[in-house]
């Protein structure tokens, strides 16, 4: 019996799934991290007990999110090597110091605050506590940060050249400073604080719905909003601005995720269509297109040309030879647009809300305050998507223009041995993933436990043992 | 000193450091069912790591991410070929993490002994799996003329690795105890102080025997002479003499010193015997992967190591400080505030 399925192809399942279960983590810590850090603050300055209520109520629900996060980083860590032993020893020079330097500068300083921050309620000084809640924090933002540089690298393979078959690290600044890694940095702190924002803005819609802890949530929700209103919106932007910088170094990207076959000008967005994904049908049946703007979100010009999929395939053709080099088309397209969409929704539910919260009516509208708790899952979608199409889009290559993905795993490793670890995260992740929303939505809804109690336990239910 | 030279030596350092954090979090784990009790005493067990043990493991991943980072060809063919050793640490490091999460979360006797069990098996299976992966190093494994490891998980088990891994939880399971007998109070101290008292000697024979082992399995696999190895293993086995001699006398702190030590001295052992391989062919002594041929460029690892020596101290300062914070013990009597 043969396998219909190559060994690459599973150690991309595996990848695939393990990344984006790993992300459902990481955004929610990026942005609660300065968030109950502003709770504390708030407490720490005014005194106003309500805040300090807060940061435990949400640093309690950070704690949870990050261990699950830091148990399947690890993963992440270890299946470079595992999996893509070809891939490590083709860009480790480059692409390990990041990720040396994101442990070492980063991970660190998190882990260790985070353990401070818990456990210190009663041992360190107002101050200095205070203080491991931003080091924390800062340790999250540098871990997205190096992470980041290291994704962009693949993306957009700078600061380096290749000898005998590997890539060498020239320049480190270069790396550091990717204007591919900086936008999408920018685009995944937002993001941070965008799903963070509402989440926090859910649950209190969810207690002012069931009318407890009014006065205390009404805090929450006000704070939620004043950031989640400008960061989503500002996020629209930025992700705009990245399809551009995406435009320039990775024009069969863009062209895939627009089902764009040929080369246009000007372009014409296309909201929704039917068909018009593959070579042999590269007209939809049906579509909605917004004439020029596609134009204005790859070139941030009226009348920009975008290049097609065919003029492309062919250039790259007589760059790196032979081969299929069109991604996806199908998965980048729709990706994009479930991204696009429950972005925008995200930040039209919050905009909403903020306007009814300003005329004092937010709580006088049931359907609203539900509409806040059901926007909740909405953040995900949006990054999970985000990430489908920036690494879909990126195929044949795993490092564009330098290394295919196809010539990258791990000879060593069978398809059997695949299947087998596939079966073990597979069952071990759904277990996580069950008791993580389980413990979630529990502590999601207790009432936030009223300050002076006796030592740790008391005022971190959650992180007693 | 080259670069490669003194990265090998940090990588051995991280490990180091790994061992002797995670290690007593794993004594501690192991010892959980069998030490307390009753309830409340286990929970001050798991008090006593509460704050430290998650930054404890991210020296796991500062190694790792160095091994990348420094000796890309090592890290890929480590990596790849110990897959399923590898798929293990894993799997007992995430059931261990999320047994600390989970536990207390249900009042059910079942649920709180489904977690503890989950806590021990997990610290134990990490470290006997760490123990039988890093002395494969040494004692070599399949490797092919392009560098692939060409066996199969089973090539990983032989008596010398096996020995090896036992080892590491019996010296583990002793760290941990010398650990508790300083974090804890009343009753339990005393418990922790017995249980310390009977893990010494089988502890320390069984890690001496290890010592001793992998300078004769360095000597005969990996072509290197008694010395250096020798002084590490040497400094290992005085350290655990000492360490039961201290405990028998009294002074817990110097014993848990002395069990830092020795942990230390193993991985030093461990890595003077493989320098200046990194991972030993058995299947022709010239397929072995050397510092040499398995490391970054001179610019990468320049700056890496600028990196390094701006990070390594804040890190030590800052993990040291939390030790300092956290530096009373638990439980026993209620705490003054």
């Amino acid at each position: 019996m043969t396998l219909a399925v190559s060994t690459v192809d599973l150690a991309r399942i595996q990848f695939a799934t393990t990344s984006l279960y790993h992300f459902l983590f990481v955004p929610l810590t990026l942005g609660l991290a300065p968030l109950v850090a502003t709770m504390q603050t708030i407490w720490y300055r005014g005194g106003d007990e309500a805040w300090l209520r807060l940061a435990r109520f949400f640093g309690t629900l950070m704690l949870i999110n990050f261990a699950i996060g830091v148990a399947t980083g690890l993963v992440q860590e270890f299946q470079f090597g595992m999996n893509w032993s070809v891939y490590s020893k083709y860009v480790g020079d480059v692409f390990g110091a990041p990720l040396a330097m994101e442990g070492l500068a980063a991970f660190m300083l998190e882990s260790t605050f985070l353990g401070l921050w818990i456990f210190g309620w009663d041992r360190l000084s107002k101050r200095v506590h205070l203080a491991c809640a931003w080091l924390f924090a800062l340790g999250s933002w540098l871990s997205a940060y190096f992470i980041i540089v290291a994704n962009s690298w693949m993306q957009r393979p700078v600061g380096s050249k290749v000898t005998d078959g590997k890539a060498e690290l020239t320049n480190v600044w270069e790396l550091l400073t990717n204007r591919f890694a900086i936008w999408a940095y920018i685009h995944v702190i937002l993001v941070g604080i965008t799903t963070a924002a509402a989440v926090i803005f859910g649950v209190a819609c969810w207690h002012l719905l069931r009318g407890r802890n009014q006065e205390l949530f009404r805090h929450a929700a006000k704070l939620a909003l004043i950031v989640g209103v400008p960061i989503s919106a500002v996020n629209l932007g930025v992700g705009s601005h990245l399809g551009v910088v995406i435009t320039d170094y990775q024009p069969m990207k863009i062209a895939a995720t627009e089902a764009q076959w040929n080369n246009c000008q000007p372009c014409a967005f296309s909201l929704f269509q039917i068909g018009g994904f593959t070579v042999d049908d590269e007209t939809p049946t049906f579509s909605i297109q917004i004439p020029h703007l596609l134009s204005l979100l790859a070139t941030d010009s009226w009348n920009g040309e975008v290049q097609g999929l065919n003029e492309l395939q062919s250039d790259e053709e007589g760059q790196y030879g032979s081969g299929d080099y069109v991604p996806p088309v199908r998965t980048t397209y729709w990706s994009m647009r479930i991204m696009a969409y429950a972005g925008s929704l995200v930040f039209l539910v919050l905009a909403v809300c903020a306007f009814f919260y300003r005329r004092r009516t937010l709580e006088t509208k049931r359907w609203l305050l539900w509409a806040g708790v059901l926007t909740i899952p909405l953040p995900y979608v949006a990054a999970l998507a985000g990430w489908v199409l920036s690494e879909v889009g990126r195929q044949p290559w795993i490092v564009w223009g330098l290394l295919k993905t196809a010539d990258a795993n791990s000879p060593s490793v069978s398809t059997t041995t695949i299947v087998f670890s596939l079966g073990v995260f597979a069952a071990l992740y759904g277990i996580l993933a069950i008791v993580d929303f389980v413990l979630m939505r529990r502590y999601a809804r207790l009432d936030p436990p009223e300050v002076g109690g006796e030592g740790d336990e008391v005022s971190m239910p959650a992180v007693s043992y | 000193m080259d670069l490669q030279l003194l990265w090998f030596c940090l990588i051995a350092i991280l490990w180091a450091g790994y061992f002797v954090l995670e290690g007593f979090d794993f004594g501690v784990g192991m010892l959980l069912p069998f030490l307390p009790e009753g309830e409340e005493d286990r929970r001050t067990m798991l008090r006593t790591i509460g704050p430290v043990w998650d930054g404890n493991e991210v020296w796991l991943v500062v190694a790792a991410g160095a091994t990348f980072a420094a000796f890309p060809s090592w890290y890929a063919t480590m990596f790849s070929g110990f897959y399923i050793a590898l798929l293990l640490v894993l799997f007992f490091l995430i059931v261990r993490v999320v047994s600390f999460e989970w536990r207390s979360k249900s009042e059910t006797p079942g649920w709180r002994a489904l977690w503890t069990w989950a806590n021990t098996i997990g610290s134990a299976g990490a470290a006997l799996v760490w123990g039988i992966a890093l002395s494969c190093l040494v004692y070599g494994v399949p490797i092919n003329s392009d560098g692939d490891y060409a066996g199969s998980f089973w090539d990983l088990f032989n008596p010398y690795t096996v020995f090896a891994g036992v080892a590491v939880v019996a010296l583990f399971a002793f760290h941990g105890a010398t650990f508790l007998t300083l974090r804890t109070l009343g009753e339990l101290h005393g418990r922790a102080e017995n249980a310390a008292r009977r893990l010494a000697l089988p502890a320390v024979v069984l890690a001496a025997i290890f010592l001793i082992w992998t300078v004769v399995v360095a000597m005969d696999r990996n072509d290197k002479d008694l010395f250096p190895p020798v002084l590490p293993a040497a400094l290992g086995i005085v350290a655990l003499g000492l360490a039961l001699v201290f405990l028998f006398q009294g002074s817990n702190g110097r014993a848990f010193a002395m069990t830092g030590l020795a942990t230390i001295s193993a991985v030093a052992t461990l890595f003077v015997s493989l320098y200046p391989s990194v991972m030993v062919s058995s299947t022709g002594f010239g397929n072995s992967l050397t510092v040499e041929d398995a490391s970054s460029s001179h610019y990468a690892l320049a700056v890496m190591s600028v990196v390094a020596l701006i990070f390594v101290p804040v890190v030590l300062l800052y993990q040291g400080w939390t030790y300092y914070v956290f530096r009373r013990r638990v439980g026993g009597q209620p705490e003054l505030s």
